[in-house]
């Protein structure tokens, strides 16, 4: 081992080798050891990390399943019941990740709701916020395509309703749909290609988004529940007199964090895998069957707000392309956030009353939402997701009228923390 | 705090939809009782299984031998007493009946019970195996008040009897379906028979999931021991972070 | 850019093989005896052709008092379909062999007062899974568990007694 150092490290040993050539020390520091975050988190930016954890969660899963899953519409539902009761401890790694897949979209939506209510979309995060929509699309398609797999017949029967959701855009729809299923009715081929989509072409594109993400936040600094910018006010040192070492501060609370996570995620495996029906729906027990449709078919519950939306919206002028450039647009707005929000100040805390109603009613129209779409369609509910569909726009689209007429409280200097 | 009672009010949200949610989507059948760590009840379900169902009904999924160990039931005596279609230990259950004389007779395959607990629901079968009344108007004889013109016949009619269907014959809800009346008894009584029914569906049930009694046992040990590891993190934490000001 | 895309977006399409096995297929009617049917698969899908006699299509008027949609405004079928023989030639009756309940394959009961389905049969066609009726035109009756008429698919004549199933004047082969 050398000892004259190269790099700008100043270890020694094997260590210090490597960090001559390869500046892990300093990676470290940046990200981790020295990374100052506001003192002031508290427990909804625990979802984070937990969003990393249950990545980590389906990827492993995920590489283990597909050591015996296999994608041909002859073999693959019994494939899945070969893991289930065949492969040693097959059903495990199966259960976690099925429920992996919904744990997935409950930490990243209470992430984003976060986000919503302390305005870490806000300059300078908006290249942070658009890398977090990416990830979220990406987490949509990677369920969607993930779901056909078991080849029950709701996975069958979704992605049926799903992919007809291309075909109904004028000229292009019908070509666009046999493009996308590769044949003329959801078959083997399509499987095949969701499968390679699902495994590893989503996958890397998701982790790639991942680390641009956590990359992008380490620039900027993580804002917090004041919405202060810490790095505003250094101290002697150097460092934000509000900031605090992300490890071992912010690790440890994060391991607090995975702890109660991993109770309710287990609580879940062990215990109610199939969630009532929400995260296994009772159909996909059945193989998928093009000649026997399920009497009733929702698409899996993280899903349904957008499904309210798509059949909330009557067809017109001959074409029923309007629900699905509603549902499209629903998501996309999201993306628009960043420029949408005119409020002198970020965080929820210094805003006033019409903007916190806003958000109360964008957070129930989000739930009514889901409910409706996980329902049988009824008058009642085709009302309520109509007006709730209204509500969510509105919540987007008058932004930039409510949050610059609305009244604000001063922001501290200082953020606000009560010593433990 | 504004945001706490959002919080709280967004989880109320929750708690309260997803019981409802998930409630609604099983169906409105009375809970057939059963208890799937039961293993007396299992080997009894297993016999009427093999005896009166496994004649059309396969169960591909599932192995002879799996079930003998889960269900303590001795190899000589599998081989014996429940295995009809195969002498193979390691064999999966299959039916005697080919495909095409089943196309033939019922229209369609009969099902595979592999999963039907699962897909269908434990209420559902416990109900629709006490739902067939006399209905000459059907080439089986019979027909079914949960399944509708159902395709199978009555094969349990020699334990259970004959039942007869009555519909109300007035009001709003004319012509639905009111109460049974057994107009020919069989060779267990009606408790028997609902008994006979429970092992049955209570078999199914464990055939659905064969690893759920053990899935369930092992899940208390992971909570114990992730309550020990969070309340050692929750430690550390405050540890941690009681001299930050 | 486009060039090196072209390759790999294009192998999305439908290849050689699912395009033969999803090509519109050409059936001989001509051959087909009145009052019998003919059952091919059409993309998954059995697809049925019946030789209407005049005494069956007969029938059709007197099943009207039963149907839930005789005028098919529920179901799914090309315009050209969408009347009361739901068919280009009134003789020749195309529709998809499948219960629009869920999805058993429904029976030929041509014979009106049919004992085995009812005394006051018009004649159709029966599903032995769950008990719905349909009548020769694929119409569904009132009162059973389908919900609409069976499916009719896009279909042409190439000539008098050849019919393609599953191109027409809007969807050519």
């Amino acid at each position: 081992m050398g000892t004259e150092s190269y790099g700008t490290s100043q270890a020694k040993g094997l260590w210090g080798w490597i960090n001559a050539r390869l500046p892990l020390d300093k990676m470290l520091k940046e990200h981790v050891t020295e990374y100052y975050a506001p003192k002031n988190f508290n427990y909804w930016y625990l979802f984070g990390s937990l969003s990393l954890v249950v990545l980590v969660i389906q990827l492993v899963t995920g590489i283990f399943l597909t050591m015996n899953y296999k994608p041909a519409a002859a073999e693959a539902f019994a494939s899945v019941e070969y893991i289930m009761r065949d492969v040693e401890w097959g059903w495990l790694i199966r259960y976690l990740h099925s429920t992996g897949a919904s744990a997935f979209f409950i930490v990243v939506y209470l992430h984003m709701f976060r986000a919503l209510m302390y305005g870490s979309y806000r300059s300078p995060r908006e290249l942070l916020w658009i890398f977090g929509m990416l990830i979220y699309l990406c987490l949509m398609a990677e369920a969607f395509m993930g779901y056909l797999l078991p080849w029950g017949n709701m996975s069958y029967w979704g992605a049926q309703v799903i992919v007809s959701l291309f075909g109904t855009i004028p000229v292009i729809g019908d070509s666009l749909s046999e493009w996308i299923k590769g044949d003329y009715y959801i078959s083997d081929i399509t499987l095949n290609r969701f499968f390679a989509l699902h495994v590893i072409a989503i996958p890397l594109i998701l982790v790639f988004l991942v680390v641009a993400h956590i990359l992008a936040l380490h620039e900027v600094g993580s804002n917090n529940p004041d919405g202060i910018e810490i790095k505003k006010n250094k101290g002697p040192d150097g460092h934000p007199v509000d900031g605090i070492p992300f490890h071992p501060y912010m690790t440890v609370k994060d391991i607090f964090g995975l702890g109660m996570f991993l109770l309710v995620f287990c609580g879940i495996v062990f215990f109610a895998p199939t969630f009532g029906g929400m995260f296994l729906e009772a159909p996909n027990f059945d193989q998928a069957n093009p000649m026997q449709t399920p009497p009733h078919i929702a698409p899996v519950w993280y899903f349904t707000p957008f499904y309210a939306m798509l059949r909330a919206v009557p067809s017109f002028a001959g074409t029923q392309v309007w629900g699905v450039i509603v549902m499209f647009g629903a998501i996309a707005l999201l993306f628009f956030l960043p420029w949408l929000d005119r409020s002198p100040v970020k965080s929820i805390r210094y805003k006033g009353a019409i903007t916190k109603v806003a958000l109360a009613l964008f957070v129930v129209s989000f739930v009514v939402l889901a409910y409706c779409g996980m329902k049988p369609p009824s008058p009642v509910l085709l009302l309520a997701s109509r007006v709730f569909t209204a509500v969510y726009f509105a919540f987007f689209l008058l932004m930039p009228w409510y949050s610059k007429i609305d009244s604000t409280k001063p922001v501290p200097e200082r953020v606000t923390y009560h010593a433990h | 705090m504004p945001i706490k009672k959002l919080a709280s009010a967004l989880a109320a949200v929750l708690l309260v939809a997803l019981p409802l949610v998930s409630s609604a989507n099983e169906g409105s059948y009375p809970p057939a009782g059963n208890d799937v760590r039961n293993i007396a009840s299992l080997q009894r379900g297993a016999r009427n299984y093999m005896n009166y169902c496994s004649g059309c009904h396969s169960a591909k999924f599932v192995r002879y031998n799996r079930l003998a160990a889960d269900l303590n039931i001795p190899e000589a005596e599998l081989k014996k007493n429940l295995m009809f279609t195969s002498d193979k230990v390691a064999d999966t259950i299959k039916t005697a009946m080919t495909a095409e004389d089943a196309k033939k007779w019922f229209g369609n395959l009969p099902p595979d019970f592999s999963l039907i607990a699962r897909s269908r629901g434990t209420d559902y079968i416990y109900a629709f195996l006490h739902g067939f009344y006399r209905d000459p108007s059907r080439p089986t004889g019979v027909n079914n008040t949960v399944l509708k013109g159902t395709a199978m016949p009555h094969v349990l009619a020699d334990l259970q009897g004959v039942q007869t269907a009555v519909f109300k014959a007035e009001g709003a809800e004319k012509g639905e379906f009111e109460k049974f009346e057994l107009t020919q008894k069989g060779t267990l009584t009606p408790e028997q028979y609902d008994e006979f029914v429970r092992d049955t569906v209570n078999f199914l049930q464990y055939i659905g999931e064969p690893i759920e009694a053990k899935r369930k046992d092992l899940g208390v040990w992971v909570t114990l021991f992730l309550l020990m590891f969070t309340g050692f993190a929750y430690l550390l934490n405050k540890e941690y972070w009681k001299d930050v000001h | 850019m486009v060039f090196v895309a072209t390759p790999f977006l294009a192998s999305w399409k439908p290849s050689a093989r699912a395009k033969a096995m999803g090509a519109p297929i050409e059936i001989d009617v001509s051959k087909l005896e009145p009052g019998s049917m003919l059952k091919v698969e059409w993309r998954g899908k059995p697809v049925w052709v019946v030789r209407r006699t005049p005494a069956m299509l007969k029938q059709l008027e007197a099943a009207v008092p039963f149907l839930a949609d005789p005028a098919s405004d529920g179901s799914v079928q090309p315009a050209y379909a969408k009347n009361e023989a739901r068919a280009i030639k009134p003789e020749y009756l195309v529709v998809l062999g499948v219960c629009t309940h869920l999805g058993c394959s429904p029976l030929p009961k041509f014979e009106a007062a049919d004992v085995t389905v009812s005394a006051d049969w018009p004649g159709g066609f029966y599903c032995p899974c769950h008990g719905s009726k349909f009548d020769l035109s694929g119409r569904v009756f009132k009162g059973v568990p389908a919900p609409s008429n069976l499916a009719v698919p896009p279909y042409s004549f190439v000539s008098d007694g050849r019919i393609l199933v599953g191109a027409d004047s809007t969807q050519p082969a």
